[in-house]
């Protein structure tokens, strides 16, 4: 294979992957390193690249402090009800406290952001929330980044972050190929910042046959933040957070601006209000910590999302189905109609164009609703992610070891996705972990960690057998029969998703299972990924480059999925009812559980080892009310 | 099919091919044009479709669940800064249009020189600010919020 070897060396700030967590990481390096050499590798193209390639209508992380509206405090204890208890609060708090001076930024490079006439402050949509008009926000975000880093790579499947042989647990930079030439490309570097995704297409979808693309969040976000970093070395947490979205059917259309802003509620095929009659049940389940209706209608407090997703499947399984979005009193005010378009067009049309196929006016119409696949990421509603260092001045000792956002694997740092427990950092907040990361990198430079690393020419030609040998399976086997995809001795990359969807679906709590799982699904379903890695290893086959990197982005899943299993083994109890469940730890368990769960893959080996990591609490429970929303 | 390629608007220029964040528009060689190679990955974005300067490309719901006979159509305008969009369904009944602003300033102006600023001090290196903070947390003088500051402290009695 006449492939080139393309080498970029001397970089000191390499970031893999530039979605929003990216390119807040690579605008804000040049800041604090004006002279360091900052390298981009992207996968798709940077204007339209990650989960906002298609816009945005809101964002959904700022606090508005400068309208006197939220305190970052205020924020941190949102997100832990809504995960029940489980956020690294140092982190989120640390988030916060620096999210609207992004926002600000934003406006100030062209972003929309809608403006509430009355008051004079951002327009709100929610409590955390404000609403824009972002067709283009991730191509401004893009033109802030490209103007800050020295070189942009386009069409880079990173497959493999490198390590140092001077110093063990030392990053030495990232390898990959290039999506339309073939080449391998090495880059080399002091520091590597991931910014790439989480997995999106790891469950099966309800989607299925052509519209399998259709999922919630977007079909290349492939895990590659958790695959990369796990096959490091590094620790991760809270792997076992899956998260389950209620989303207009169908479509995934968003529903945050119609509950929030157009004041919209669901309803069971009966038309009844269906969501209070499952609360008693389910503080058995949880406890009246984490489900207290009548605190939460006197104070601001919500009701976690996962349990509002317990109620819709429950009632649904109750054969009291399907729910309904009630669209019709809100919809006949042409303003809120108008925006209840807009929100879709913003940031998913499919949601438009399939209610223009099904003839949905939600003017005269309510439109149903369901829960989506569960997706792993920790950028969203959840806190998947690598086990990451916390800043100075926050964090407690076992939450700090020098450099914020900096994983255990020196060097190696991460934003958005790749970051465990900070939930609802979303866009905004992921590009605020990115700045974050990369001035905590360029202090790591500065300090000298990074002097004498050593990559050897053996590490980068092992790898670059690796990245090429499902082209060489294809070529070599595929001849062997007459025609078709069907051969003895190897699968391709969608026929390898097919199967990792299907038994992370049926033993890992998809969708076609209720979200149920046990301890005894878990196993089994653990033997069958090892056969699929075990078949990816030896028997995968690209027929061309872009199916070879289909099956890059099937092997970052697949190592993706083995962390998901673990994790949710090793937590006995059920922690987020709505989102999965262990059958056989049907409650949720404080006295044992109220902990962070951390995991490590040895390289070498394979084998995993689990533990718990406390869950300090920095904020304490007093609420005060909020001016916002 | 999600996004298809009609054959005589298409020349083949390859911006599509450019932008899509799935890698699935490709040149089809003896065609000289693109098309969709992988719709069960496509995730109606309209990226291609906005990208495309001769509006060659359109998008047709999944066929799994969608019904013929529907259109949504974009034309997004980077000088004008706007994006305009047209909805029609498939019974006929109802036609929008609906247009939104895409960006405040020209396009690609407002954004900082970070090498012309003033290089950080070694007071902000070590603190925990980033760039234009605090000033643009709060756009007042007001400082960045502490655990001090908030009046917080670690709380004792966590369990595993």
């Amino acid at each position: 294979m006449g492939y080139k070897t393309i080498v970029e060396d001397n970089i000191d700030v390499l970031v893999v992957g530039a979605g929003l967590g990216g390119t807040g990481a690579a605008f804000e390096a040049r800041y604090w390193g004006r002279d360091k050499k900052i390298v981009i590798a992207e996968k798709a193209n940077i204007d339209r690249s990650g989960a906002v390639a298609q816009g945005l209508y809101a964002i959904n992380c700022y606090m508005g402090a400068r309208f006197g509206e939220n305190n970052p405090e205020d924020h941190v204890r949102y997100a832990r009800i809504d995960l029940m208890g489980m956020v690294r609060e140092d982190l989120a708090f640390d988030m916060a406290r620096h999210v609207d001076s992004a926002v600000h930024q934003f406006e100030e490079w062209g972003l929309p952001i809608m403006r509430n006439k009355k008051k004079g402050s951002y327009q709100r949509e929610g409590r955390w929330q404000i609403m824009i008009h972002g067709e283009s926000y991730k191509p401004i975000v893009a033109e802030a980044a490209k103007r800050s880093a020295d070189k942009v790579y386009n069409r880079i499947c990173v497959t493999h972050l490198l390590l140092d042989e001077a110093k063990e647990n030392r990053i030495a930079g990232a390898v990959g190929f290039n999506v339309r030439t073939g080449n391998y490309h090495v880059f080399k570097s002091k520091t590597v910042i991931v910014g790439a995704g989480g997995a999106s297409n790891i469950f099966k979808p309800r989607s299925v046959g052509e519209g399998a693309g259709r999922v919630w969040y977007a079909p290349w976000s492939s895990g590659s933040a958790y695959g990369l970093m796990i096959d490091a070395g590094a620790k991760m947490t809270q792997m076992e957070n899956r998260i389950v979205l209620a989303r207009f059917k169908d479509g995934y259309g968003p529903v945050g601006a119609y509950f929030l802003h157009l004041k919209t509620y669901t309803q069971n095929g009966l038309g009844e209000k269906y969501e209070e009659k499952w609360w008693p049940q389910l503080q058995e389940m949880v406890g009246k910590e984490y489900l207290d209706p009548e605190a939460s209608h006197l104070t601001h407090r919500p009701i976690p999302t996962c349990l509002r997703n317990h109620a819709l499947i429950s009632e649904v399984n109750a054969g009291r189905g399907p729910i309904h979005m009630v669209t019709m009193e809100a919809f006949q005010d042409p303003h809120l109609e108008e925006i209840g378009w807009h929100n879709f067009l913003g940031m998913t049309v499919g949601q438009a164009v399939l209610w223009a196929a099904t003839n949905v006016d939600p003017k005269y119409e309510n439109p149903e609703l369901t829960t989506s696949e569960p997706y792993v990421m920790g950028s969203h509603a959840t806190g998947c992610g690598g086990w990451a260092s916390g800043p100075e001045d926050v964090s407690p000792p076992e939450y700090f070891w020098g450099y914020n956002r900096m994983m255990t694997v020196e060097g190696l740092f991460g934003a958005g996705d790749a970051i465990g427990g900070t939930p609802h950092a979303f866009s905004s907040g992921s590009f605020t972990e990115g700045r974050l990361a990369a001035k905590a990198a360029c202090k790591y430079i500065d300090d000298g960690k990074a002097e004498g690393i050593r990559v050897s020419d053996r590490q980068i030609e092992e790898l670059r057998e690796k990245i090429y040998k499902p082209l060489e399976t294809y070529r070599v086997y595929s001849n062997e029969v007459v025609a078709g995809t069907v051969n003895p001795n190897f699968i391709n990359p969608r026929q390898g998703l097919d199967r990792l969807q299907k038994l992370m679906d049926e033993y890992c709590g998809g969708f076609g299972v209720n979200y149920m799982t046990n301890g005894n699904l878990l196993k089994i379903g653990l033997k069958k990924l090892k056969w699929l890695e075990e078949d990816w290893h030896n028997g995968m086959g690209a027929a061309d480059i872009h199916e070879l990197l289909r099956a890059w982005e099937l092997y970052h899943r697949i190592r993706t999925s083995e962390c998901v299993f673990q994790h949710t083994l090793f937590r006995e109890e059920t922690r987020w009812p709505g989102y999965y469940y262990r059958g056989d730890f049907m409650k949720l368990d404080d006295k044992n559980w109220h902990c962070l769960t951390v995991s490590r893959r040895d390289r070498k080996t394979g084998q995993y080892t689990m533990e718990k990591a406390p869950l300090y609490h920095l904020v304490d429970d007093k609420e005060k009310t909020a001016k916002a929303g | 099919m999600p996004t298809f390629v009609y054959m005589t608007r298409c020349d083949g220029c390859g911006q599509c091919v450019d932008i899509c964040p799935s890698d699935i528009m490709h040149i089809d060689k003896s065609l000289r044009r693109a098309y969709n190679i992988e719709p069960n990955m496509c995730w109606e974005c309209y990226s291609c479709v906005k990208a495309c300067p001769h509006h060659a490309i359109d998008v047709r719901g999944y066929a799994d669940f969608a019904p013929l006979g529907h259109s949504v159509r974009v034309h997004r305008d980077e000088e004008k800064g706007i994006i305009s969009w047209r909805i029609k369904f498939r019974n006929g009944k109802k036609d929008m249009d609906l247009v939104a602003p895409i960006t405040t300033k020209p396009w690609g102006t407002g954004f900082p020189d970070l090498k012309a600023e003033p290089a950080p001090s070694k007071e902000m290196r070590a603190s925990q600010l980033l760039y234009k903070e605090p000033k643009y947390i709060r756009m007042d003088d007001g400082d960045i919020r502490t655990l001090k500051s908030a009046g917080l402290s670690l709380k004792a009695g966590v369990y595993y």
